[in-house]
């Protein structure tokens, strides 16, 4: 039947197939085109919303040039997007072995929280009665154990009676919030609740760099959470009850005791990336010490895919995007708002792109078949 | 009437991906008032070209035309516009409607739905064709085979002259089957197409007019089904001759290996999913399990695995224990004496123990400094066990899973990593050892050709009958004593399956008991040596496979029993 298709006999515009393999160029490429897309894109958008540009497209340059200054105008701003990079990478760390678990752990904002409650309230406390290391030492302690324990309650209930963690652990973030509201009201008794810079119980400065320890404790526990997750004996268990639970008891994997450890260790660890902020970089403690990082986190981790070494990359590009955005609402004096829209733009379009590498469009077929004449 | 084209499929291509081709240029012809029966193993893209048919895929290339005409199927309403209707394999209804409410599902209607009418309309196309159905039944209340009669119900209802039903007996009894097909034929004499996908043989021969063969994706031929036979037929499926017998070894010295007495059991939501049943799987013998899906069966092994809750009821695993000494503490003079005769003793080095010419002092005395050994056997106790305080206790117990992928192996995870399910706790402590694991990969690939890029490809990438050679590899490389499999050929193509089958029988050879839940009841009888029938989640009875046919089974899989008041189809 040679005859065309009549008008009545309409072809679907494309369809959507999975894709069974795609080459690993293709996939760094394509994350690549998603970023420069999205610059391209937040270019545009800025010639709409920043009037001074929209007269003047010439300014587009300093635009981009900001978003790279961000990061990049000094030495001193490139330590601290380290640092700034390090506490991410290391909340993002911290979170990694419940996710990979399929523990839906929101948590972390507050787990943090509780660290650098535990680690600034010993500083505040105990400051100049023992000695330094001493008191550095107690506040890792307490950090880690706080942590522990926000992490512990939500794991407990849900090994046992099946509670929702995601609820549970975003509770427990206003709990977090609170308490610090709480102690502040209680330690400061001049009604500011504000907890000034406490002289004891600093992280000491390497090489007379204050950022150096910070970055290099990340740096150590990278290395430690790679060989966990991919070569210990904990780390396969993680990994079976993430992927699935009947197949976690039919060998005989206890997955209570699985989820309960694992947590345990997550929030130990989301404590001990208190004690980093609390020591090593603001050295007192106020409702939004942690701001927001416990969130950014959960992104950071899953763009990686759980991946360690991959987390670091991650979590660069979204310290890099925050304080690209951060300069040019100083420069260019807008809303810090607009830079938040180029931030999630930019987001949106790295984590869009995934759906490009699972799936593959296939358009109509004459105009597949235009194409094959076109190669 | 066999010349009137109903439906024609020209030259069709469908790709999965930039690798797999699912079906490869692929011509078909359907005459109006015919049954055809497309063959094919499993993974030869049958149901993938049906699935263009009823609007499920697209294909990406060839065109179909339906009374002559040109038509475009992009989704499962167009194909209910041009009349063609699917069966699926997996029944897609909703649980807690009725019958006549899953039929008029999705239709749109301008005026409102009258029950009693459509009620009427159901009873009049089941009355038609030879039915049974209560349109007021609930679908939680039916079984597998009423609820398939609902969907072809509902693809009637919906004026279908073109049915397409995709592997329909794999769910049924002989009995249904029957049923089913008698149906079929008074459709086809309604002047309705039928198009039957299956990959049983003797169901092609018994029911169809013409048979289409696929394989790897492409049209082989298409042959009246009057002349031809079961292994041309073969030949066409797979591409070469094949002998379908299975090498069932005789059966020498069972020995008691696993005993099941008096076992209840409750799922989650307290119902019974274990009725009172009581066993014994014998080493060196390979015990059949046969019932329709869900009558226990998963759930009897996995109490067995120590997964499933046991209400109540003993299993007892015989734990063979070699070269014990024999002591008075545990047996009289006399007893000794006694297996001494039968030859049951030997001395450290296996020589046999004579006693002749002894006096009882120096037999007692030769008993005593510990000379005279015996082969033991120690029952213990698997009920309330976890699967590892079983491992712990040396029980070598196998089971490999219906749910391969969701239970038995990890699909994300490489072979290597999944051989080590099994033995990660071995080794140095806190770090894996990954060597072993890969060995015993490395290992089952060669040994049960496994067709995989390599070990460190996720298995979920693997075809069907890949996976399963992963996991029984695995499972057997334990050595078991006991070798529960459920369901082991689901889904695999004709070789595999019988590497599977000899599989067993070498472990049965091996003197493994082996739990054998099967399906295809022609396959039961053929492998097993005795066969424990299902039905309701009791032991109907147990038959002696050698004996036995494939009606008495499928009326013990069927009988009613007195708990159970529902009509049954």
């Amino acid at each position: 039947m040679a005859d065309k298709p009549t008008a009545a006999v309409k072809e679907p515009l494309f369809h959507i197939t999975k894709r069974t393999d795609i080459s690993t160029w293709k996939k760094i490429l394509a994350r690549a085109v998603a970023i420069v897309a999205a610059f391209v894109l937040c270019g545009l958008l800025a010639m709409v919303l920043i009037p001074s540009i929209g007269e003047n497209p010439a300014k587009l340059g300093r635009f981009y040039k900001c978003f790279i200054d961000g990061s990049f105008k000094t030495i001193n701003i490139v330590w601290r997007v380290l640092r700034d990079l390090s506490v991410l990478l290391c909340i993002s760390l911290a979170i990694t072995p419940a996710f990979k678990m399929k523990f839906w752990n929101i948590g972390a904002e507050g787990q943090v929280l509780v660290g650098i409650l535990a680690a600034e309230g010993i500083a505040f406390k105990f400051g100049g009665i023992f000695s330094e290391p001493v008191l550095l030492l107690i506040m890792l302690l307490s950090a880690v154990v706080a942590g522990a324990i926000w992490g512990l309650i939500p794991a407990f209930f849900k090994a046992i009676w099946g509670t929702n963690e995601t609820l549970f652990t975003l509770m427990m973030n206003y709990i977090a919030t609170f308490l610090v509201s709480f102690f502040l009201s209680l330690w400061i008794t001049n009604g500011s609740q504000v907890m000034p810079k406490q002289s004891h119980g600093a992280l000491p400065a390497i090489a007379g760099n204050a950022n150096l320890p910070v970055i290099i404790l990340t740096a150590i526990l990278t290395v430690l959470i790679y060989v966990y997750l991919n070569y210990s004996k904990h780390g396969y268990e993680i990994s079976v009850v993430g992927e699935s639970v009947n197949t976690a008891k039919y060998i005989g994997i206890n997955v209570k005791k699985v989820i309960i450890r694992t947590m345990l260790l997550s929030g130990a660890l989301c404590g001990f990336a208190g004690f980093l902020i609390g020591a090593g970089i603001n050295q007192s403690v106020s409702p939004t010490s942690v701001g927001g990082k416990g969130f950014t986190a959960i992104m950071v981790s899953w763009l990686a895919k759980f991946s360690p070494a991959f987390m670091v990359l991650t979590s660069a590009l979204v310290v890099f995007l925050q304080r690209g955005a951060a300069e040019i609402t100083s420069i260019f004096n807008v809303s810090g708002s607009l830079a938040d829209i180029f931030v999630g733009l930019t987001l949106f379009f790295v984590i869009g792109c995934e759906f490009f590498l699972t799936y593959e469009l296939h358009f109509r077929k004459s105009k597949q078949e235009g194409k094959e004449n076109n190669a | 009437m066999a010349n009137e084209i109903a439906l024609e499929m020209r030259g069709i291509t469908k790709r999965f991906g930039s690798k797999v081709v699912a079906n490869k240029n692929v011509d078909l012809i359907v005459y109006r008032g015919e049954i055809l029966s497309l063959l094919g193993e499993n993974g030869s893209g049958k149901t993938t070209l049906m699935n263009m048919l009823s609007g499920i895929y697209f294909p990406d290339e060839g065109e179909i035309f339906i009374d002559g005409q040109p038509v475009v199927i992009a989704s499962p309403k167009d194909a209910f516009d041009h009349n063609i209707g699917m069966i699926h394999q997996h029944f897609k209804l909703v649980d807690i409607f009725t019958a006549a409410e899953n039929i008029i599902l999705g239709l749109k209607d301008e005026k409102k739905f009258d029950m009693n009418a459509v009620n009427k309309r159901v009873m009049e196309i089941a009355d038609k064709y030879g039915f049974h159905i209560d349109p007021k039944k609930k679908i939680y209340d039916m079984s597998v085979s009423e609820k398939q009669t609902v969907e072809i119900i509902k693809v009637l209802y919906r004026g279908a002259d073109i049915l397409i039903l995709d592997e329909p007996t794999a769910v049924l009894t002989p009995q249904e089957t029957e049923k089913l097909f008698s149906v079929m034929r008074a459709m086809k004499k309604d002047g309705k197409s039928i198009i039957i996908i299956t990959h049983k043989l003797n169901e092609v021969l018994a029911v169809s007019d013409r048979v289409s063969v696929l394989r790897k994706g492409e049209h082989i031929g298409t042959v009246l089904t009057k002349d031809t036979n079961e292994s041309e037929l073969t030949e066409m499926m797979v591409g070469k001759k094949v002998t379908l017998n299975i090498d069932r070894s005789d059966v020498t010295d069972p020995k008691d290996r696993l005993i099941v007495e008096g076992l209840n059991a409750y799922n989650e939501e307290g119902i019974k999913v274990i009725d009172d049943v009581s066993f014994t799987a014998r080493g060196g013998e390979i015990l059949g399990i046969a019932g329709i899906a869900g009558s226990g069966q998963k759930e009897l092994l996995e109490a067995i695995a120590g997964l499933q809750k046991i209400d109540s009821g003993e299993i007892t695993f015989i734990r063979p224990k070699k070269d014990q000494p024999v002591s008075f503490t545990h047996k009289t003079y006399k007893e000794v004496v006694k297996m001494e005769k039968e030859g049951k003793f030997h001395d450290k080095d296996g020589n046999p123990v004579d006693f002749t010419g002894m006096m009882p002092h120096d037999i007692k005395k030769k008993v005593n400094a510990g000379e005279v050994l015996f082969n033991e056997d120690e029952p213990m106790s698997l009920v309330g066990k976890d699967p590892l305080q079983i491992r712990e206790l040396g029980i070598r117990l196998s089971f490999v899973p219906e749910d391969r992928l969701g239970m038995g192996l990890v699909g994300n995870m490489d072979l290597t990593d999944n051989m080590m399910l099994r033995s990660y706790r071995k080794g140095v402590p806190f770090f894996l050892d990954r060597k072993n694991p890969h060995k015993l990969a490395e290992e089952i690939v060669e040994d049960l050709d496994v067709v995989t890029p390599g070990v460190e490809t996720p298995v979920r990438r693997l075809s069907g009958g890949n996976v399963q050679k992963v996991l029984v590899g695995r499972e057997i490389a334990y050595a078991p004593k006991v070798l529960m499999a459920a369901y082991p050929v689901r889904g695999l193509d004709i070789n595999s399956s019988y590497l599977i089958y000899n599989l067993l029988d070498d472990q049965k050879k091996k003197g493994t008991a082996v739990i054998f839940v099967g399906e295809d009841l022609d396959v039961l009888i053929a492998l097993c040596d005795r066969i424990l029938v299902m039905n309701t989640n009791r032991i109907a009875a147990t038959v002696d496979a050698r004996t036995t046919t494939k009606e008495e089974i499928g009326y013990l899989m069927t009988k009613k029993t007195e708990k159970e008041d529902g009509n049954n189809g």
